[in-house]
C-alpha cells in the first residue's frame, strides 16, 4: 500500500470547485474535484471558468443588484460600473475580494482557490458511505486535472490508499510521461475526443490532437478501463466522416469499453458572462434527439456501449 | 385504467368538496333526545354511532364495485359539532376563501344558524378543553409557541393491522361478550366502568352490520331498477358482498377490501380522528386472498387492479372534514393522510414482504395519481433493489408519492420505545411520518412546538417581541451573556417551560377525551381494548405513547450558529449590534445581514460546525421530553415533523440571526432552512444523519430533483441514494420532483431557491445561477417532461 508522506498531503493546487453528488462523471454517486487551468480553450466550453490557471474575481450576472457597492468597496479603483453592471480591470485587481464580501447578493465571487491534498481529500471523504453503497468515488476534472500533475497524482495516491475508487475526465492533452504516470494510479478515464482530424481541432479548440491521440493510445495499453467522451458540436464534428474515424480508433484500443456523446449546450456561454474577459464562445443549436441516436448507431458498429448523455 | 374507473376517478377528481349537514343533524337529533341524560357517556356515544349508521344516507354510485360514503354522497363532507362547531363565519370563509374551499349552500347555512349552532353552543368539547386550560397555557398558545392538534379533532393516527381479515364483527362480538361475562366486581374496581364500554362496543359492532347491511339492501333495491343486464349483476353481487362483510370474515380479495373500507367510514364516522384511518399493510394482508383467487380461478390481474383502483377511489372521495376558527389566509388540505404502506418485513420473522401486490399497488399509484390515499413504501436492507427501483420510478412522475422509510431504523425506534419483535415488524408509518405497530397503538400526536420562537424568547428574557409579553421565563439580557453555554441554558429553561405547560394541558385534554368521547368503535379494532374493557382513549390500547412535534431544527440551528460564530467564537457582531438588527428586522443593517445569511456555517451543508448543534438541539429537546409519563400509562415521545405548520409558525416570529427576516417560514421538518443546503443531497443527508433517528418516533425529510437529474441512470443514483441514507440510520424521505411553475417562481424569486438543483445538460446547476435565457429553456424543458 502507498504510504502517505507529509509533503504528498500538503502539495497544493488550484481548484475552483468541489461538487458531491455528482452523477455523470463515471459510475456510482461521486464527488468531482474541478481543476482549475487548461490548455485547450473549445470554444464551445460550458466551464470557462476553468480556463486560466489562476484566481478570478467573477460575477453572477443574475444575483447582481448593480448596487455599486464594489466599486466602493475597491481600494485599488479596478471596479467601475457600466450599463449598471460591474466591471472590474485586471490589470489594477489583486484579487483581495474585497468587493465580494460586501456584495449584498452574493454575486461577486472568487473563483479558484488553493488547495492542499489534504484538504481536497477531507471533503472528497466525507461522501464514501455513497461511494461504497453506489460504486462511485472521486472524479478530477476541470480545467485540465494532468495540467496539476503533483497535485493529481498525490490525489490518486490518497484515494488509493483509502480504497476510494478515480476517474481522471480529462482532454488528454500533455506530456507523454505525465499522461503515463496518471494513468498508472487512475481507475477509469474519461477521455474527450473533440474531433479526429488535427487542423480541425486545432481550429475549435486552440491545440492539434496528435498529442492527445497519443495518449489515449498509450493509457489504454496500460491496461485502463476508458470512456472516450464525445462532445457533438453541430458543424464542427457530427458529420458521419468524423464519427466513423472515430468509431475506428476507438476500436483499434484495447481498453476502451464505452463511448459517451454529450450534447452539446448552451450552458457555457451563459456562464462565461460571469468571467471578466469575453471569451469568444460560438453560436450553436442544440442537437437534437435524432441526431444524437443517429450518431449513436453509427459508432456502435466500433464499439461495445454508446450512451447519450453520460 | 379502464372505463369504469375512469368515469368514477373523474367524477371524484372534479367533483367539488362540500359541506354536508346530515351528520351534525342526526347527532343533534341524538343528543336533543333524553337518551344522553339516561346512559353512561360510553354507552351514549356507541348509541349515537348507531343512530348515525341506521339513519345516514346509503349511496351507491353507478358503476362502482367498492361502496360506501362518509357523507351522503362523493366530496359531501360531514362535520362534527359534538367536538367543535363551525360559526357562520367560518363557512362563509370556507365557501369563499381560494384555496381548498368547501362549497356552502345557503340551505346548509340555514340549518346551521337555526339547529345546530344554537344547540352546540357552549357544549362542545373544543369549549370545554379551552376553559379547562390555564391563563399561561392560553398566552403561549396565542403567542405560536405550540399548536393544540384536540381542539379540532379526535386522537387517531391510527392502523389497521390483519384481525379484520381473519375475524368479522360477530366474531368481535362474540369476544366482547365473553370478557364481559368474566368481569370479576369483587376484586376489579374498575368493573362497571368496562362492563358499560363492553355494552358500547357490542352496540357499535352492530350498529356496523346494520351498515353494510343497508348497503346490500340498497344494492338490491338498485339491482331490480336496473335495466342493464351487466349492471344488475353487479350490483346483486354488492349486495351478497355487503351481506357478508364485516360481519363474518371475507373470503376473498373483494370482500377484504368491502370489509376494510366500510371500517374505515365506521371510524371515520364515530369521531373525526386525525390521520382518518389507514389499512396499513395493505400488500401483506391481501396476498392470500390475491393467491387463492389465482389458483381458483376467479381473479385475474385485471380485476384485481380494478379492485384496488375502485378502493384508491374511495379514498379521494372523503376530503379532510375542515377545520373550525379558520382565517381568510390560511388554507387547508383536502388529504386526510389515510397512508398505506407498501413492501418493509413480515411481522413473524423479519423477512422480505414484498410480494406481487406490492408491485400491483405502485402501478395503481402511478396511474391514479390522486392525493388521496397517499402511498409509501417501506425499504429494508432485506428489501431486493429491484422493488425500490420500481418506487423510484413512480417518484420520477413527479407528484410525490410514494414518500420512503426505512424499516430497519424503524424497528430500531419500536423496540427502544419497548415494543416487543413482532410488534414493531407489525407497524410502519402513519400519516406523514409518525410510527406505530399497527392495530396496537393510541400513538396521539398532541401539536407542534415552535423551536425558533423559543429561541427568539431566549433572547428576550421571556418577553414576546411581537405583543411585548411576558409570555416565557425570565431567562436573562442576552446582551450580559458572555458565553454560548449561557445561551443554550437560557433556551434550554425557556424550552422546558413550555414543555411542561404543554405536558399539563395535555395531561387534562387526555382526560376529557377518556371522560367524554370514548370512541367504542374504534376500540373495538385496537388490541388490547377489548382485552382490558378499556376505550382507546382511555389506555386501552397496548401501546400508547404521546408526541409533541418539533418544528424548525434547521432554522433554530442556523440562528444557534450564527450566534456561536459570530458573537462568540469569530467576535466579529455583538450581542447588542445583532439584537437591535433583528428588532430592526434588518432594514438598515443589510450588510449584517448578508454575513449572516452568507457567511455562516449553515445546517444542511454535511458542515460538524452547524451540524453539531443541531445535534445538541436535539437531545436538548429529547432529555427534556423523551420518557415522561402520560394518562394512558405510556410515554411522551420525540417526533421531528411539520405538516404545514412551519408557514404559520414562521409569522409569529421576528428576524432572526441567521439572516431570516421578520414572519418567512422557518424550516421543515429535518430539511435545512429553505435555500442554506449548497452542497446537494449528499451533504443534505449527512446532516440529517446526525440526529439519532431511533430515538424519535419519525422525522421528515423533504427533497427537490429536477426531473433531469432523476433521468436514465439517474434512478440508479437515486436508488443508491436513499440505500446510503438508510445505513445511516435516516427515517424517512421524500422528493419532490420539481415543476415548471416552482422554477418560475425561483426564477422572480432567487434568494429564496439558492437550493434548486437542475439539470443542465452534462451537468447540474444551481438553478438561480444559471442565465436567464437558460432558465427559460429549462423551464421549457421541466414543463414537456412532465407532460
Amino acid at each position: 500500500m502507498h504510504q502517505s508522506t507529509q509533503s504528498e498531503l500538503e502539495t497544493k493546487g488550484l481548484v475552483f470547485d468541489i461538487k458531491k453528488y455528482a452523477i455523470h462523471d463515471g459510475p456510482g454517486i461521486r464527488s468531482t474535484v474541478f481543476f482549475k487551468g487548461c490548455p485547450l480553450q473549445c470554444l464551445w466550453c460550458h466551464n470557462p471558468e476553468s480556463w486560466k490557471a489562476h484566481i478570478e474575481i467573477g460575477l453572477r450576472e443574475g444575483r447582481c443588484l448593480g448596487c455599486g457597492q464594489c466599486v466602493e468597496a475597491c481600494p485599488h479603483e479596478a471596479v467601475s460600473l457600466v450599463e449598471n453592471r460591474p466591471v472590474t480591470d485586471v490589470e489594477k485587481c489583486v484579487l483581495c475580494g474585497r468587493c465580494v464580501d460586501v456584495c449584498l447578493a452574493g454575486a461577486r465571487q472568487i473563483i479558484g482557490r488553493e488547495m492542499a491534498v489534504n484538504e481536497v481529500m477531507a471533503e472528497v471523504g466525507r461522501d464514501v458511505i455513497f461511494y461504497d453503497q453506489s460504486g462511485g468515488g472521486g472524479t478530477f476534472s476541470g480545467g485540465e486535472p494532468l495540467m496539476q500533475p503533483d497535485f493529481l497524482l498525490a490525489l490518486l495516491n490518497q484515494c488509493r490508499a483509502l480504497n476510494i475508487h478515480t476517474a481522471v475526465d480529462t482532454s488528454c492533452y500533455a506530456e507523454p510521461e505525465i499522461a503515463e504516470s496518471v494513468a498508472e494510479r487512475a481507475d477509469l478515464f474519461l477521455c474527450d475526443l473533440k474531433h479526429i482530424n488535427n487542423e480541425m481541432h486545432e481550429r475549435f479548440t486552440g491545440v492539434g490532437n496528435k498529442l492527445i491521440l497519443e495518449n489515449i493510445r498509450r493509457i489504454s495499453q496500460a491496461d485502463n478501463k476508458i470512456v472516450i467522451r464525445i462532445p457533438i458540436i453541430p458543424g464542427f464534428n457530427d458529420n458521419p466522416e468524423n464519427i466513423e474515424a472515430t468509431g475506428k480508433f476507438a476500436a483499434s484500443l484495447t481498453g476502451v469499453g464505452r463511448i459517451d456523446i454529450l450534447p452539446f449546450n448552451r450552458g457555457g456561454m451563459e456562464k462565461s458572462a460571469r468571467l471578466m474577459d469575453e471569451i469568444k464562445s460560438m453560436r450553436i443549436e442544440t442537437p437534437d434527439e435524432e441526431q444524437m441516436s443517429s450518431i449513436a448507431q453509427n459508432l456502435s458498429k466500433y464499439v461495445f456501449e454508446v450512451n447519450i448523455g453520460g | 385504467m379502464n372505463e369504469r374507473v375512469e368515469k368514477l376517478r373523474k367524477e371524484s377528481v372534479e367533483t367539488r368538496p362540500y359541506i354536508s349537514t346530515e351528520r351534525a343533524e342526526l347527532i343533534t337529533d341524538f343528543y336533543q333526545s333524553d337518551i344522553p341524560q339516561r346512559e353512561s357517556v360510553a354507552v351514549c356515544r356507541a348509541l349515537s354511532f348507531r343512530h348515525l349508521m341506521e339513519n345516514k344516507t346509503i349511496c351507491i354510485n353507478d358503476g362502482e364495485l367498492i361502496v360506501g360514503e362518509r357523507g351522503p354522497a362523493p366530496k359531501a363532507t360531514p362535520t362534527y359539532p359534538e367536538l367543535c362547531c363551525h360559526s357562520m363565519e367560518d363557512l362563509h370563509i370556507l365557501d369563499s376563501r381560494e384555496r381548498t374551499p368547501f362549497v356552502v349552500s345557503q340551505e346548509v347555512r340555514n340549518i346551521y344558524s337555526e339547529r345546530i349552532i344554537p344547540f352546540w353552543t357552549g357544549k362542545t368539547l373544543r369549549e370545554k378543553l379551552f376553559a379547562s386550560m390555564e391563563e399561561k397555557w392560553h398566552q403561549a398558545f396565542n403567542a405560536g409557541v405550540f399548536t393544540e392538534f384536540m381542539e379540532q379533532r379526535a386522537p387517531g393516527h391510527a392502523i389497521l393491522d390483519d384481525k379484520i381479515y381473519r375475524k368479522g364483527m360477530l366474531q368481535f362480538k362474540h369476544e366482547i361478550a365473553e370478557n364481559r361475562r368474566n368481569l370479576d366486581y369483587f376484586n376489579d374496581p374498575r368493573a362497571y366502568e368496562k362492563d358499560q364500554e363492553y355494552q358500547a362496543m357490542d352496540i357499535c359492532a352492530d350498529a356496523v352490520i346494520t351498515f353494510a347491511q343497508r348497503h346490500a339492501e340498497k344494492a338490491i333495491q338498485l339491482a331490480q331498477q336496473q335495466t342493464d343486464p351487466v349492471r344488475r349483476g353487479e350490483l346483486e353481487r354488492i349486495a351478497e358482498v355487503c351481506s357478508h362483510v364485516p360481519a363474518n370474515a371475507p373470503r376473498n380479495f373483494r370482500e377484504a377490501l368491502q370489509s376494510y373500507w366500510f371500517v374505515h367510514l365506521s371510524v371515520i364516522t364515530e369521531l373525526n380522528t386525525w390521520d382518518s384511518f389507514n389499512p396499513g399493510r395493505l400488500d401483506q394482508h391481501l396476498l392470500p386472498f390475491y393467491e387463492k383467487g389465482r389458483q381458483e380461478g376467479n381473479l385475474t390481474d385485471e380485476q384485481a387492479i380494478e379492485l384496488l383502483q375502485c378502493f384508491w377511489i374511495k379514498f379521494n372521495n372523503q376530503p379532510a372534514p375542515p377545520k373550525v376558527g379558520v382565517t381568510e389566509e390560511q388554507s387547508g388540505t383536502y388529504t386526510d393522510f389515510a397512508l398505506i404502506n407498501i413492501g418493509g418485513v413480515k411481522p413473524a420473522d423479519g423477512s422480505d414482504a414484498v410480494n406481487d401486490i406490492s408491485y400491483m399497488m405502485l402501478d395503481v399509484v402511478e396511474e391514479m395519481r390522486l392525493i388521496q390515499p397517499s402511498s409509501c413504501i417501506q425499504v429494508s436492507m432485506r428489501n431486493p433493489d429491484r422493488f425500490l427501483k420500481r418506487a423510484c420510478e413512480v417518484i420520477r412522475t413527479g407528484f410525490g408519492q410514494p414518500s420512503v422509510f426505512n424499516t430497519d431504523v424503524i424497528i430500531k425506534e419500536m423496540l427502544q420505545d419497548g415494543k416487543n419483535m413482532t410488534d414493531a415488524r407489525t407497524g410502519g408509518p402513519s400519516g406523514c411520518v409518525t410510527i406505530s405497530s399497527f392495530g396496537k397503538e393510541s400513538c396521539t400526536l398532541t401539536g407542534y412546538i415552535n423551536w425558533p420562537k423559543i429561541f427568539e424568547l431566549a433572547c428576550n428574557d421571556g418577553v414576546d417581541p411581537n405583543s411585548g409579553e411576558q409570555v416565557g421565563p425570565r431567562t436573562g439580557d442576552a446582551r450580559k451573556f458572555d458565553s454560548n453555554r449561557q445561551l443554550m441554558d437560557a433556551y434550554r429553561q425557556q424550552l422546558e417551560y413550555f414543555i411542561d405547560l404543554k405536558i399539563k394541558g395535555n395531561n387534562i385534554i387526555e382526560r376529557l377525551y377518556a371522560n367524554y368521547m370514548p370512541a367504542p368503535f374504534m376500540s373495538i379494532m385496537m388490541d388490547d381494548c377489548i382485552a382490558s374493557g378499556l376505550d382507546y382513549h382511555n389506555g386501552g390500547a397496548r401501546y400508547n405513547p404521546t408526541y409533541i412535534q418539533g418544528v424548525g431544527i434547521g432554522t433554530l440551528t442556523d440562528a444557534l450558529a450564527a450566534v456561536k460564530y459570530h458573537v462568540f467564537d469569530e467576535q466579529n457582531i455583538s450581542m447588542d449590534e445583532l439584537l437591535k438588527a433583528m428588532q430592526a428586522d434588518f432594514e438598515g443593517y443589510e450588510h449584517l445581514q448578508q454575513k449572516l445569511l452568507y457567511n455562516t456555517p449553515k445546517y444542511g451543508n454535511d458542515d460538524d460546525y452547524a451540524d453539531g448543534i443541531a445535534e445538541e438541539v436535539f437531545n436538548v429537546y429529547y432529555d427534556l421530553l423523551n420518557g415522561r409519563p402520560n394518562t394512558k400509562g405510556g410515554k411522551y415521545r420525540v417526533n421531528l415533523l411539520p405538516t404545514t405548520v412551519h408557514i404559520y409558525f414562521g409569522s409569529v416570529i421576528g428576524a432572526l440571526p441567521n439572516g431570516r427576516k421578520a414572519g418567512e417560514t422557518v424550516s421543515e421538518g429535518i430539511s435545512p432552512t429553505q435555500g442554506a443546503d449548497t452542497k446537494g443531497p449528499t451533504a443534505v443527508f449527512k446532516s440529517a444523519a446526525r440526529i439519532d433517528h431511533a430515538r424519535t418516533g419519525g422525522t421528515l425529510l423533504n427533497m427537490k430533483f429536477n426531473p433531469q437529474v432523476l433521468a436514465g441512470e439517474g434512478i440508479e443514483k437515486l436508488l443508491h441514494l436513499i440505500r446510503s441514507y438508510f445505513k445511516l440510520d435516516g427515517h424517512h424521505v421524500q422528493f419532490n420532483v420539481i415543476d415548471a411553475e416552482m422554477l418560475r417562481k425561483a426564477q422572480q424569486n432567487p434568494e429564496r431557491h439558492r437550493d434548486l438543483i437542475v439539470r443542465v445538460a452534462g451537468y447540474s446547476d444551481y438553478f438561480v445561477d444559471v442565465g436567464r435565457d437558460l432558465q427559460n429553456e429549462i423551464i421549457t424543458r421541466t414543463e414537456q417532461q412532465s407532460l
